[in-house]
């Protein structure tokens, strides 16, 4: 049905019963034959036309749906079995357990003929109440007494299925939010530098495209840099300081593209209009550029920020422990506190994931940590955001 | 031969539409005729008669001396001369890319900003001092020559701070000094009545005349000599352009003022004298009236005209 002729019944239908209706729907018929941008006009070519247009609508909308429902596909996965190991039925809803707890094993064990679950340091208090009663029993026996026969304890042990994975939440914000302020302040200085100060020549364009390719390096790449200059030449070992420095290698080309893009949208007209008050280029920048460029440069940052937590390779030679008894501010110096090593959820997912025996305990442990992890680099990205509203409104 | 001129450009269609839209108390002068009554008398302005050039009693504030400007291989301004009087408002007329504005830049030295921009011949001197010198800090210039520009540009924070900015990046931090030279500042503006209710918001909530007048209290907040406009009313519609016209006519008792327009009609409004550039050169230049009047050169006619530009 032709364009037209979907006019003309909502002509109708508006124009409601009677010969006035009738004739004027005739009316329009014949206006519509002589009308020559109607599209009788052309015929065949008019079709095609809208053929291919609505075709190629259609290829680009398929494309559109096909990316959401992967999105949806993973996050939906990730969300409904992380959410059995995150939320309880019953108050308070939350597995407090999984979120401030540090990882344990699990022990599943045949219990006065009912298999039972237990974390680690339950599972010992447990069979050590046990012993003390069979040998109270023991005896209670002696004396001639009749006593029920003690069974050993006999475990199954998973490790990290139990317990939660409090540390890893505190080690990933940690890495993030050091990593990005070396960064941010790196690469906002280089920023500054190559868009306000540098002259432009073939030297600047050598410089920039050199900070575009170290953006596609891998990031084992950088792990494996961080892990030869930090850990082992600056002899820092594993530990925060090396993994932030490391990530932060990582991201800056991220944060100079943007810190860049941000100060270039600043207009021109307010470095003028600061200069010709007879300010110095950096007091211009200082309160000038800068205050209107850094919403742009936080809001471009948060791809930085989900990168530098999501990355486990980076960290995995620099600052990620498999298993540390001991919460990143439990220790003796506080100059210690940045040559220590942390857990981190990437690295944990990647250790429940591949290192330790398959099922379907671990999986809980899996899913309910990717899950975590989301809600983590979300809330980062969260208040990345609040940081800059605060920015804008304060002018 | 000095005579006394009763009638100023700056009158006329802005005092009229100033009264139309803002129903301002208005006064009739016996000589002066209608005016609006918020604007404070101004004692008549001493001029030439037409036909001769600057006045005798104007000192020379501004000289330009054979002078040359490139951008890279590209000639921009050829062989110039030019001397502006104190306390006068000139006028730099013609088409787009005659090099008004570069000239005009080069007496703040902006365009030091470009790369490529040279001054290959010649001299600049602001009250006899040469702005090209080795040892003249364009930091320090730019204090005594203000400038404002044609897209109005108020910086992303409060009108207060925005007009105590230049005083900020002198060093000066005591809240009494900054406080009467913003209020001092906005005064000679013309936007203190409006906006001294509402100093902490923003400067970007202004309307586009108040941003532009806002714009000019920023710059006249360090006390410049020389305030320079470039296009000023260029985005500004015809009342807010009026306001402009007339706080120009009032600034020109305290301070030289050359502005830069594309509108003849403004130029002949506000301006005392006027240079008229075309393609690199100054074609024309003298008193307003005689140059809108009697012009010399058949250039200079016919774009007053309206033959071309």
């Amino acid at each position: 049905m032709t364009m037209k002729a979907q006019l003309m019944g909502g002509g109708e239908k508006s124009f409601g019963r009677g010969s006035a209706a009738v004739e004027r729907v005739s009316e329009n018929r014949r206006a519509a034959a002589t009308n020559p941008f109607s599209t009788t006009a052309d015929g065949a070519a008019s079709r095609a036309r809208r053929w291919l247009e609505r075709s190629s609508v259609g290829l680009l909308r398929a494309a559109t749906y096909v990316v959401l429902c992967c999105g949806l596909a993973v996050f939906g996965d990730i969300a409904l079995k992380g959410s059995r190991t995150v939320f309880r039925a019953e108050w308070p809803f939350v597995n407090v357990e999984f979120l401030t707890q540090a990882p344990e094993s699990l022990h599943v064990f045949e219990y006065a003929g009912e298999s039972r679950e237990m974390g680690d340091r339950e599972f010992r208090a447990f069979a050590a109440s046990e012993r003390a009663r069979a040998v109270a029993a023991e005896e209670e026996g002696r004396k001639g007494r009749a006593a029920p026969p003690a069974e050993p304890l006999r475990s199954q042990s998973y490790v990290y299925a139990a317990g939660g994975i409090w540390p890893c939440i505190v080690g990933t914000v940690l890495l993030v939010t050091g990593a990005m302020g070396i960064a941010l302040v790196l690469g906002v200085g280089a920023a500054i530098f190559l868009s306000e100060y540098a002259r432009e020549g073939r030297a600047l364009r050598l410089i920039r495209l050199s900070i575009l390719n170290l953006a596609g390096v891998p990031s084992i790449v950088f792990g494996l840099f961080g892990f030869a200059l930090f850990v082992n030449f600056f002899g820092w070992n594993v530990s925060l300081l090396a993994g932030w420095c490391t990530l932060a290698v990582m991201v800056l080309p991220v944060v100079i593209t943007a810190a860049e893009e941000a100060l270039k949208a600043v207009p021109r007209g307010l470095r003028e209009g600061s200069l010709a008050l007879g300010a110095t280029p950096w007091q211009t920048i200082r309160r000038a550029v800068l205050p209107c460029a850094l919403p742009g440069i936080f809001t471009s940052s948060i791809l930085g920020i989900a990168r530098v937590a999501g990355e486990t390779a980076p960290i995995m030679f620099t600052a990620a422990y498999v298993v540390r008894d001991k919460l990143p501010w439990e220790v003796e110096r506080i100059s210690d506190f940045v040559f220590q090593g942390v857990m981190a959820l990437p690295y944990h997912i990647y250790v429940v994931a591949t290192k330790i025996p398959q099922n379907e305990y671990s999986s809980r442990v899996q899913y309910g940590t990717a899950f975590v992890f989301l809600g983590v680099v979300g809330l980062l990205a969260l208040s990345s955001l609040l940081l800059r509203n605060r920015f804008k409104t304060s002018w | 031969m000095v005579t006394i001129e009763n009638l100023t450009p700056s009158r006329g269609l802005a005092n009229r539409l100033l009264e139309t839209h803002f129903m301002r108390s208005a006064v009739v002068h016996p000589t002066l005729g209608t005016r609006a009554g918020a604007i404070v008398e101004r004692p008549p302005v001493l001029r030439v008669a037409p036909g001769r050039t600057a006045p005798v009693h104007a000192p020379t504030a501004i000289e330009v001396e054979h002078l040359d400007f490139a951008y890279g291989a590209k000639q921009a301004l050829f062989d110039i001369n030019l001397a502006l009087p104190a306390r006068q408002v000139t006028a730099f007329i013609g088409p787009s890319g005659c090099g008004k504005t570069t000239l005009l830049r080069c007496f703040n030295r902006m365009n030091d900003l470009v790369d490529v921009a040279r001054l290959t011949r010649g001299q600049i001197r602001i009250h006899g001092a040469d702005i090209n010198a080795a040892e003249v800090d364009p930091i320090l210039l730019r204090k005594r020559v203000g400038m404002v520009f044609q897209k109005s540009n108020p910086f992303p924070k409060s009108i207060y701070e925005n007009v105590a900015y230049g005083l900020r990046i002198q060093g000066q931090r005591r809240r009494a000094v900054l406080d009467a030279a913003v209020e001092q500042a906005l005064r000679s503006a013309a936007l203190w009545d409006e906006v001294k209710d509402r100093l902490g918001d923003s400067g970007l909530a202004l309307s586009g005349g108040q941003q532009q007048r806002l714009c000019i209290a920023r710059a006249l907040a360090v006390e410049p000599q020389v305030l320079l406009m470039d296009e000023p009313c260029a985005a500004l519609d015809p009342i807010a352009t009026a306001k402009i016209e007339e706080l120009i006519g009032e600034l020109k008792r305290r301070y030289t003022i050359v502005i830069v327009t594309h509108s003849m009609q403004q130029a002949q409004r506000c301006s005392d004298q006027t240079c008229f550039f075309y393609m690199g050169h100054l074609v024309e230049s003298g008193a307003t009236r005689q140059i809108f009047t009697q012009p010399t050169d058949p250039q200079t006619a016919a774009y007053i005209n309206g033959h071309f530009g």
